[in-house]
């Protein structure tokens, strides 16, 4: 037992087994996590040094500004006005406070925003029972999210004079609820359109594959702001005189168009990770090319570019705020017109309108983000590779 | 490393006489139907000729086993009785039913053999429940309560019910063979095709899979294995093809092929296998 390395037996048998032994203080532990993460190496060291002095000087200014010196009540721009109450005023949240109507429902007409909060609440049941991966009846779930919904919605907003819903022309629509609306659309409308342009451009039939990439290709070398443009103005050249697309609709068919190309080409690059192996075991066992597809292969690219996917839905996200330059008030536009109120007029107002912007933008997103991150997470613990 | 060296018996070609089944099963062939029928099989990758004139006749109840240097067209040949690959000249017949372009004929047949990979080829994202019942719920619209009974009887066959719940990933390579084996055998195929099934494992776990091939043997499945695993022709083929370059070069009953293999390229190829 005693015998070291050098003085091994040429014929050895261990009979008791080494007992484990407790780490030492540099392995585990506070410290150990300290410098394993944070000062591995002195550049390491360098970047964690300046990292904390950039939070150092930038925190204590932005916290003064957004909660420290903001002014969270007032009627109009008196409240916010540094030589009428005599202290420096950091964000107005008044005004946000005073304008959040404006912001949701834009110019709804105010007797009948009981429609988009009721919109609302069904956008909010219907992505809780998708996202919720332990839901119980999720086909169910799906099928109000992508029939039932969509069809209540258009009946709630835009309003069934038969039902006794009036009118309410998408003219006035505007703020959270335009920028909901074509996200959503877009959304729902980009990935199943991009995955069948996706299998369109691998598939065997040269008039498919060809459409579909010349398809992919024209909305990806066109930028967006092109595209809506176009959908605005040229659009109504191509259809009937007295055939009118509705002005919201446009841009909707556009942005929705422009993000399938994308999403086509990130489930392209799922389609083409996937063994082809997946595919002859499925083969072999007498599933025809549907069931193959979607029983064994896309699940398993979908999965693999749920990153891109997300990565493109958040993008489709903040890129409905160019919607504004054809004219609809979505948040971003309402926060534009808002904020030259002159009954508003303060030196905060400006900043706090985009603060206010940028915050709702970032739940969002972040949201989407650290959800899409959770999904992955679990997805793999249970089938690790 | 010191594992492999356990497995030896699994995969030496030892000699015993009471294991070669080929008396009784000459009788037991020759008044069986054919089951899968090739004539002047031709088949070619571009320009290379992968097959050349391939005739082969397999009755009900037979197994065979096909080995030969890489790239003689082995794995091809069986691939084209499932029509994972096309050929182009020829005449294959599985269990009555002509392959052609006619893709339902072609489902009809896959439905009918059952084929275990090199590589397995299960389903990462499904358990290994759900692998073997995908196939019967979705092709022949068995319920899933029965499809899910199916596949424990099976998985317990193959010795691995307690696995039903993991996902392939989770399971030893051994352990996963068998999972595609039940996976197959949940279709009630008529024909088993088995390609190079134990090359992609551990030394140590070849014996599992082919313990359960014997055991499918002896229940009578028609099978046709391309194996290297020349322990395993000896004990359950009734038959053994040597293909080289494209053509069937010898075939005969395990005992001659080892014994006295006749035609010069058998006999280098043997002298390399079987050291």
């Amino acid at each position: 037992m005693t015998a070291g390395p050098q003085t091994l037996p040429l014929s050895f048998v261990r009979r008791d087994a080494v007992p484990p032994a407790p780490a030492p203080a540099l392995v585990s532990g506070p410290l150990a996590w300290l410098r394993a993460n944070l000062f591995s190496s002195p550049g390491n060291a360098a970047l964690t040094l300046i990292a904390l002095a950039i939070v150092v000087l930038v925190a204590p200014p932005l916290l003064r500004f957004l909660v420290v010196d903001a002014v969270w009540s007032g009627q109009n721009r008196d409240a916010c006005r540094p030589e009428v109450v005599g202290h420096p005023v950091g964000a107005c949240w008044a005004f946000v406070a005073d304008k959040i109507n404006y912001f949701v429902y834009g110019s709804y007409p105010i007797e009948e925003r009981w429609r988009p909060n009721v919109f609302f609440a069904l956008m909010a049941l219907g992505v809780g029972w998708l996202l919720w991966l332990d839901a119980p009846r999720r086909d169910l779930g799906a099928a109000y999210f992508f029939v039932a919904f969509p069809v209540a919605s258009f009946v709630l907003l835009s309003g069934v004079p038969a039902l006794g819903l009036a009118k309410v022309p998408t003219s006035l629509w505007g703020g959270m609820l335009v920028t909901l609306v074509v996200s959503l659309v877009g959304i729902v409308a980009s990935l199943p359109l991009g995955i069948l342009l996706a299998l369109g451009r691998r598939s065997r039939l040269p008039i498919v594959r060809l459409f579909c990439v010349i398809f992919i290709e024209f909305w990806r070398g066109v930028p967006l702001i092109t595209v809506l443009f176009m959908a605005n103005v040229m659009l109504p050249l191509f259809l009937p005189g007295d055939v009118s697309v509705d002005r919201l609709v446009r841009p909707l068919v556009g942005i929705a168009l422009f993000s399938a190309a994308y999403m086509a080409e990130v489930v392209r690059g799922g389609l083409q990770a996937i063994p082809r192996g997946q595919a002859e075991g499925a083969m072999s066992l007498g599933l025809s090319p549907w069931h193959r597809m979607r029983l064994v292969i896309l699940p398993q690219a979908l999965r693999i570019v749920i990153p891109g996917i997300v990565n493109s839905f958040i993008s489709l996200f903040k890129d409905t705020s160019l919607v504004s330059i054809v004219g609809i008030f979505d948040f971003i536009r309402t926060i534009e017109s808002a904020r030259v109120d002159p009954a508003w007029a303060a030196p905060t107002v400006v900043m706090t309108g985009y603060a206010f912007a940028a915050l709702f933008y970032f739940v969002f997103c972040f949201g989407m983000s650290r959800y899409a991150l959770f999904v992955e997470r679990r997805l793999a613990s249970g089938q690790k590779r | 490393m010191t594992a492999s060296t356990l497995t030896a018996p699994a995969t030496l070609p030892d000699i015993d006489p009471d294991l070669a089944p080929q008396n009784t099963s000459a009788t037991r062939l020759a008044s069986a139907p054919e089951a899968v029928t090739l004539e002047k099989v031709n088949k070619w990758y571009g320009a290379f000729h992968v097959l050349r004139d391939v005739d082969l006749t397999v009755r009900r109840g037979e197994r065979i086993v096909i080995c030969g240097p890489s790239g003689s067209g082995k794995s091809t040949l069986i691939r084209c009785i499932n029509r994972l690959e096309e050929h182009q000249a020829g005449r294959i017949v599985v269990d009555g039913i002509e392959l052609t372009n006619d893709l339902k004929r072609i489902d009809e047949i896959r439905r009918e053999v059952g084929m275990v990979f090199q590589h397995f080829n299960l389903f990462p994202h499904l358990t290994v429940l759900e692998n073997c019942t995908l196939a019967p719920i979705w092709v022949k619209k068995m319920p899933k309560a029965e499809a899910e009974a199916v596949a424990m009887r099976y998985l317990t066959r193959v010795k691995i019910p307690n696995q039903a719940a993991k996902y392939p990933g989770q399971l030893s390579g051994g352990q996963q063979q068998r999972v595609a084996i039940a996976r197959s055998l949940c279709m009630s195929p008529k024909i088993m095709l088995f390609d190079e099934p134990t090359s992609a494992l551990d030394p140590e776990m070849v014996k599992e899979v082919l313990d359960t091939m014997v055991g499918l043997a002896d229940e009578g499945m028609t099978m046709l294995c391309v194996t290297h695993e020349m322990g395993f022709a000896r004990q359950v083929a009734d038959r053994v093809i040597f293909m080289d370059e494209g053509q069937i070069v010898e075939s005969n009953t395990p005992e001659a092929f080892f014994r006295a293999p006749q035609h010069e390229r058998t006999k280098l190829f043997l002298s390399q296998i079987l050291h």
